[in-house]
């Protein structure tokens, strides 16, 4: 486009104001191609889709209405998702306290925080299932194996965020409360705390959402709680059951969703 | 935090109220009490832990050395299936959250009913695991990669959705009131005023979203919406730890990638 030359009159004015952006258009119309590759390579069909609509339409038949009559079964299996939940986010988070501190580059040394942060980035990248398979094959079953992979998330996520909160903290308070020749435990306590703790209560509150929601799902691989009932349930195409499960799953999540917003709002 | 002005007139200055100290106290109670009462029933054997290390120990023996032979046959196939779903879950999500965003942002669509109608939409979306939306279209679809690209598209709804719609309501309204003013077309004021201011949050959220994706779309498998969760599950169920070990090995890789070449992306457009 002539950018330089100024145009005087009205049409080439305009032609500047919405330039074509050949960048992008190239950059979405690789989006399309790769779509279309992609979808090839995976097997997509037109027919594969409409033929799942139909068994779709089935399948919401056979879902309502949802059947309550096992109500024990699935109090039980909730019961027992809120408990690896409320464990595993009491560790984890009491865990990640001395994690995220270690790993926070700013106040501890290098031969600390490596070892600190490699241990986040371990508990970071597996999905909490993939964690929680790998138990229930060291532990065995039950809802012990489904804690320590929720409580393995939970430092990977919540020590991550206090090291990086650490990391951002201003050193000058720090500084002051050393110089009054505070203990390192002093130092952490009143002059890094302060600053991180409303920061660290906002992840906390977060990783217990995220916990409860992940611990009704442990179970279908064997760690514990609503989520063994609910793989059985569709295993044996139970489907009104499974709607029920879904149903108190979804209440649960949502419930605990405005517990820790109350939780926020009681610590700000 | 109460710390008002007139300090003068209330020598004794107090943190809280006692009002907010008493709710702090009740939620430090309660977490107490629901902690020991979880310790006190959850149900746990404790002959199991006795030698977990020792079955630990044992496992990861077993996994040594990995099955490294098995990566091109047949993981690497596997690898290539995940990060398919995982993308075209992305884009297809990306697709069915942009009506739901704008319906959702209160500065396109001035329809109270409107927008609490798409935030419910969003809210069902993300209170939905995706292995639980994996195991409904499976249901639905079959086994395969088709059920959890669909079931990563509709968990990955209500996260992009709702982002997308704080970023539009962020949106400075100068541009818009111009181009209106100018006489432009609904959808024009769309692209021409919004989009550009939108474009940078937009870029963010979908690589944010594909990154959670890559590493979501690897346990789908195990419920059989494809992907190397299903080869892993296999191996799982014939004892083969070696293979294990290299297919776990494949996912930390991929995993580790996706999230640089995230960082690396963003630094470039932020």
């Amino acid at each position: 486009m002539s950018a330089d030359t100024a145009p005087q009159d009205a049409a080439g004015l305009r032609a500047r104001a919405f330039r074509p952006d050949w960048r992008m258009r190239a950059i979405w119309a690789g989006f399309a191609v790769y779509v279309v590759y992609a979808a090839g390579q995976l097997n997509f069909t037109w027919d594969r889709f409409v033929i799942g609509l139909d068994r779709g339409a089935v399948f919401l038949g056979r879902m309502f209405p949802p059947e309550f009559a096992r109500w024990q079964l699935l109090a039980e299996g909730l019961l027992e998702s809120l408990q690896i939940a409320v464990i595993a986010s009491a560790v984890g988070i009491l865990l990640s306290l001395p994690i995220g501190l270690m790993a926070a580059r700013n106040l501890m040394p290098v031969f600390v925080t490596v070892p600190a942060r490699a241990l986040i980035a371990l508990a970071r990248s597996f999905h909490p299932i993939i964690v929680a398979i790998i138990f229930v094959k060291a532990i065995g079953f039950g809802p012990l194996a489904g804690i320590f992979a929720l409580i393995l998330g939970s430092i990977g996520f919540v020590a991550k965020l206090f090291a990086e909160a650490i990391e951002e903290i201003s050193l000058k308070q720090v500084e002051a409360v050393r110089a009054t020749g505070a203990s390192f435990m002093g130092v952490v306590i009143m002059g890094v705390l302060p600053q991180v703790l409303a920061r660290f209560i906002g992840f906390s509150t977060y990783q217990l959402d995220s916990n409860l929601r992940n611990s009704t799902m442990v179970g279908i691989v064997g760690g514990g709680g609503i989520g063994g009932t609910l793989f059985a349930a569709f295993q044996r195409f139970d489907y009104d059951f499974v709607a029920a499960i879904l149903i108190c799953i979804i209440a649960m999540i949502m419930a605990g969703e405005l517990i820790a917003t109350w939780l926020r709002k009681t610590f700000q | 935090m109460t710390l008002s002005a007139d300090t003068r007139e209330t020598p004794r200055w107090e943190r809280f109220t006692p009002s907010q100290r008493l709710a702090r106290f009740a939620v430090y109670l309660g977490m107490v009490m629901v902690v020991v009462w979880s310790v006190r029933n959850v149900r746990i054997i404790p002959e199991f832990l006795y030698d977990a290390h020792n079955q630990m120990a044992d496992l990861f023996t077993r996994m040594w050395p990995p099955d490294l032979a098995y990566y091109p046959s047949t993981v690497h196939g596997a690898l290539i299936e995940t990060l398919h779903i995982a993308t075209l879950g992305t884009i297809l999500a990306i697709v069915m959250a942009v009506p739901v965003g704008l319906m959702a942002a209160r500065n396109i669509v001035p329809f109270r009913l409107v927008n609490e109608f798409a935030k419910l939409i969003l809210v069902a979306s993300r209170s939905v695991n995706s292995l639980v939306w994996a195991l409904l279209f499976v249901a639905v679809f079959g086994p395969g990669a088709l059920a959890g690209t669909i079931a990563i598209a509709f968990r990955s709804i209500g996260f992009v959705g709702k982002l997308l719609a704080e970023a539009i309501e962020e949106a400075n309204a100068g541009p818009i009131e111009a181009l209106t003013a100018a006489g432009a077309s609904w959808p024009k004021v769309l692209i021409k005023g919004y989009w550009p201011q939108v474009q940078p949050a937009f870029w963010s959220i979908a690589l944010f979203r594909w990154d959670i994706n890559v590493r979501e779309s690897a346990v789908l498998g195990l419920v059989g919406a494809g992907g190397i969760g299903l080869i892993l599950d296999s191996a799982m169920n014939f004892f083969q730890w070696t293979r294990v070990a290299t297919i776990l090995i494949a996912i930390f890789t991929v995993v580790i990638l996706a999230e640089i070449v995230v960082t690396r992306i963003r630094k470039r457009l932020i």
